[in-house]
């Protein structure tokens, strides 16, 4: 068992970087292997769920690791994963984006020699996150690291939306595919002992997103909530009906976010405000009150943004949902044979073909997908929602 | 001293002696001891120093002075509460205080200090009686932020108030401490004289107020030269009063919608929700001219983008139940009953489609606005149009 069991259906890739790996080990030992297997900076694309992340963690334990390359067994490469790893920066926005300041610290850090293992690596997991500012203080350090620095970047393409154009001149790409279903059912069984029946369906509901697949077999109320989701396109009769369903997204979006969030935000400030001496009394403890006050407006600012995301996350979510199930309306329409999205859906699906023409569909799929730009442009959630289920209803 | 002329002696020591009668000189106590004697006293004092060995026989008083402070009081309520947070109004009541004080006494002095900068004792020393009583009008602001002791010593002092010092407190009518809080209950009880100069919100009370103050000043206006001011003017009242004030000087009395166009042009505020109102009803050209004046403005694009998206989507909700009771509708949705009024008022000239189509416009104006669009004025004057139109959509 190496590190590389981690990557899910993605041979290719492990091929590229298990060769670097073996290299960057030979430069260590102080060889001289064959020019261009290892890199500096490195750039992870592939759709959402592909393991981006977890493509650029093991290859940083396979960097790390003391018995060779990607042993899975020694401390380095069991830290390394875990994202303990004393060299191995990882770099995970929970807020909506990343910031300059960010950047120029990460970059004085990525200077430095690394300490206990064989490279400094830094990850930095939503690439696609990166302000433009942000972007520009990486840029020279992407360009020439340090001798033992390596730079490993994620985003969900290569395109100039999600990395700027010289950011990514400067890595070496390399792109994971959609996991096939059964290597993501096979993993929920062997790696997480999801019963093989869930585990099969997860995998063909998740539309090749292994984190989701996860989520779903072993998260009983996100089922729920993938239910009520697929519900609305045949639920929408009444005039009314428009207003309940985004409602209920809404709603639901917010309470997956504060089920992330909101337990979380209350411990943090306290801890913050016990750190900062808050809470105290006697002489000169106002001081240590107002900077903490300050502190924790601060992390109150962090956390709302992080609220944002995750509320953002989790309806985006349901629109990817929704729009598989209008697509796999039409792909039933024009009886392609294409794998279904939503194959649990069929018999909704086949009703839905045979009542809506191609044309409604497909606006309804435009309207769920333009609901998602609308999102992203900062839309008030709220107002985008229920103008994309007055489409749906509308057709 | 003007017109100063001479006045037998016994004439004028039985004065001096009334005054004093009228007047009570207690201790020696004067809140600065480098200030000038007042005014009458020091000419007394004078006087009589020069004459001590000679035949007194006339000493140069004014009458005015001592006719002054011989005609009948003007009774002045000596305590006093202003409640209330519009400023104008509050400034007001202070000045009729003062006013009022400087008619029984020209020499009033008026101090004024937030509560929170006086402690106790500087407050006892503020309202206690000084060597000639000079009449004093103390003016308290902010009472909302008193503090218990301060709070105590206004309330011990109300008790009996000291002669020739006029208390006035102001207070917002809120307060967070308890002492603040309890304040104005507990000067009612004292017996002090109530002013109220509540907020001015409502546009009937803002009508009411130019209407007032064109009337204070010997003027008349009519209902469309109201409007037409405040449309021009905004809300601010000091301004209302000063520009319906020098209007009526201008037009000699009788302020129409005319005189009020000779000088004042344009319109001083706009909001969102004008701009919603006249585009979801349907009257295009005052929804541009708002939506024009609102840009003018600078009112910020994204309160009007999302002005507009609450008014159609009120409607849109509102007409998902067709013939339903507002009352139980807007328990139902979550809103106002004037809203759910107003909302099934505007539906009538809506269709489904045109509905539908509005709830798109709306949704992409906010993005627009939110830096999708080159121009955010464009964006939203097209986003106007647009709502316009769908409205005749069938």
């Amino acid at each position: 068992m190496t590190v590389w069991a981690q990557l899910v259906g993605q041979a290719e890739a492990v091929e590229v970087l298990s060769t670097a790996s073996n290299a960057a080990a030979e430069l260590v030992a102080g060889g001289v292997p064959a020019s261009g297997a290892m890199t500096h900076a490195w750039l992870f694309t592939g759709p959402p769920g592909s393991g981006r992340s977890v493509a650029a963690r093991t290859f940083a334990a396979a960097l790390q690791c003391t018995q060779g390359t990607g042993c899975a067994e020694c401390t380095a490469c069991r830290t390394a994963l875990a994202g303990t790893h004393a060299d191995v920066r990882m770099v995970e926005p929970e807020g909506l984006s990343i910031s300059v300041a960010e950047m120029r610290e990460l970059v004085q850090a990525a200077a430095r020699r690394p300490s206990t293992g064989n490279w400094r690596v830094v990850i930095i997991a939503d690439a696609d996150r990166l302000t433009e500012g942000a972007a520009n203080a990486l840029l020279k350090a992407v360009e020439e690291p340090p001798e033992r620095t390596v730079f490993l970047l994620c985003a969900p393409s290569d395109h100039p939306e999600d990395v700027s154009v010289t950011i990514r001149s400067r890595c070496r790409s390399i792109a994971l595919r959609t996991p096939p279903p059964p290597a993501i059912a096979e993993v929920l069984r062997d790696r997480d002992g999801v019963p093989e029946e869930m585990a099969h369906w997860a995998a063909s509901v998740c539309g090749g997103h292994v984190g989701r697949a996860r989520r779903l077999a072993t998260d009983a109320s996100a089922r729920q909530r993938r239910e009520a989701v697929l519900r609305i396109p045949l639920g929408l009769r009444q005039p009314a009906a428009v207003f309940d369903c985004a409602d209920e997204l809404i709603k639901t979006a917010e309470s997956d976010a504060n089920e992330v969030s909101g337990a979380r935000d209350d411990a943090e400030q306290e801890e913050l405000r016990t750190a900062m001496g808050a809470g105290g009394t006697g002489k000169g403890t106002a001081a240590a009150k107002r900077s903490a006050d300050a502190a924790v407006r601060k992390l109150a600012q962090r956390q709302k943004s992080r609220a944002t995301r995750a509320q953002r996350d989790a309806l985006d979510l349901a629109l990817v949902d929704l729009a598989g199930f209008y697509r796999d309306v039409l792909v039933y329409a024009t009886g392609s044979g294409s794998t279904l999205t939503h194959p649990d859906r069929a018999s909704d699906t086949a009703s839905a073909a045979r009542e809506w023409t191609a044309e409604s569909t497909l606006r309804r799929l435009e309207a769920v997908l333009g609901c998602r730009d609308a999102i992203e442009w900062n839309v008030k959630p709220r107002i985008a929602v229920e103008a994309m289920v007055t489409a749906l209803h509308r057709g | 001293m003007a017109g100063s002329e001479l006045a037998p002696l016994s004439l004028a020591i039985s004065r001096i002696s009334r005054i004093t009668r009228l007047r009570r000189l207690p201790g020696l106590r004067r809140a600065d001891p480098s200030a000038p004697l007042d005014e009458l006293y020091a000419v007394v004092a004078i006087t009589l120093r020069h004459h001590r060995h000679q035949p007194l026989t006339a000493i140069p008083v004014s009458h005015a002075t001592i006719d002054n402070v011989q005609a009948p009081a003007v009774t002045v309520d000596p305590l006093q509460l202003v409640i209330g947070e519009e400023e104008l109004l509050v400034e007001r009541a202070v000045r009729a205080a003062l006013d009022a004080a400087r008619l029984a006494d020209p020499t009033a002095e008026l101090s004024r200090s937030p509560v929170a900068d006086v402690t106790p004792a500087e407050f006892a020393e503020l309202v206690s009686p000084s060597l000639f009583s000079e009449g004093r009008v103390i003016v308290l602001e902010a009472a909302q932020d008193a503090s218990q002791e301060i709070a105590d010593a206004v309330l011990s002092y109300c008790a009996s108030p000291a002669d020739g010092i006029v208390l006035v407190v102001l207070h917002s009518g809120g307060g967070r401490s308890k002492a603040g809080k309890g304040l104005p209950n507990a000067l009612r009880k004292a017996g002090a004289v109530v002013t109220e100069c509540p907020k001015i919100t409502k546009p009937a009370d803002r009508e009411a107020f130019v209407r007032n103050e064109v009337r204070r000043v010997g003027g008349k206006i009519d209902a469309a030269g109201v409007s037409g001011l405040i449309e021009a003017i905004g809300n601010d009242l000091r301004e209302l009063s000063s520009a319906a004030t020098q209007l009526v000087a201008d037009s000699g009395g009788v302020v129409d919608e005319r005189a009020v166009r000779r000088y004042h042009r344009g319109r001083a505020e706009v909001t969102g929700f004008a701009v919603a109102e006249k585009a979801v009803t349907g009257d295009r050209a005052a929804a541009l001219e708002a939506a024009r004046w609102a840009a003018q403005l600078g009112v910020p694009h994204v309160l009007v983008a999302d002005a507009l998206a609450d008014a159609v989507r009120t409607i849109a909700r509102v007409t998902a139940y067709p013939r339903s009771d507002p009352g139980r509708l807007a328990s139902q949705l979550g809103m106002p009953p004037w809203k759910v009024r107003k909302a099934q008022g505007q539906a009538r000239g809506w269709s489904p489609a045109g509905l539908a189509v509005a709830m798109q416009v709306a949704a992409d104006v906010n993005a627009d606005v939110k830096g999708a669009a080159a121009d955010a004025n464009y964006a939203l004057e097209r986003a106007v149009l647009r709502i316009v139109d769908a409205r005749a959509l069938r």
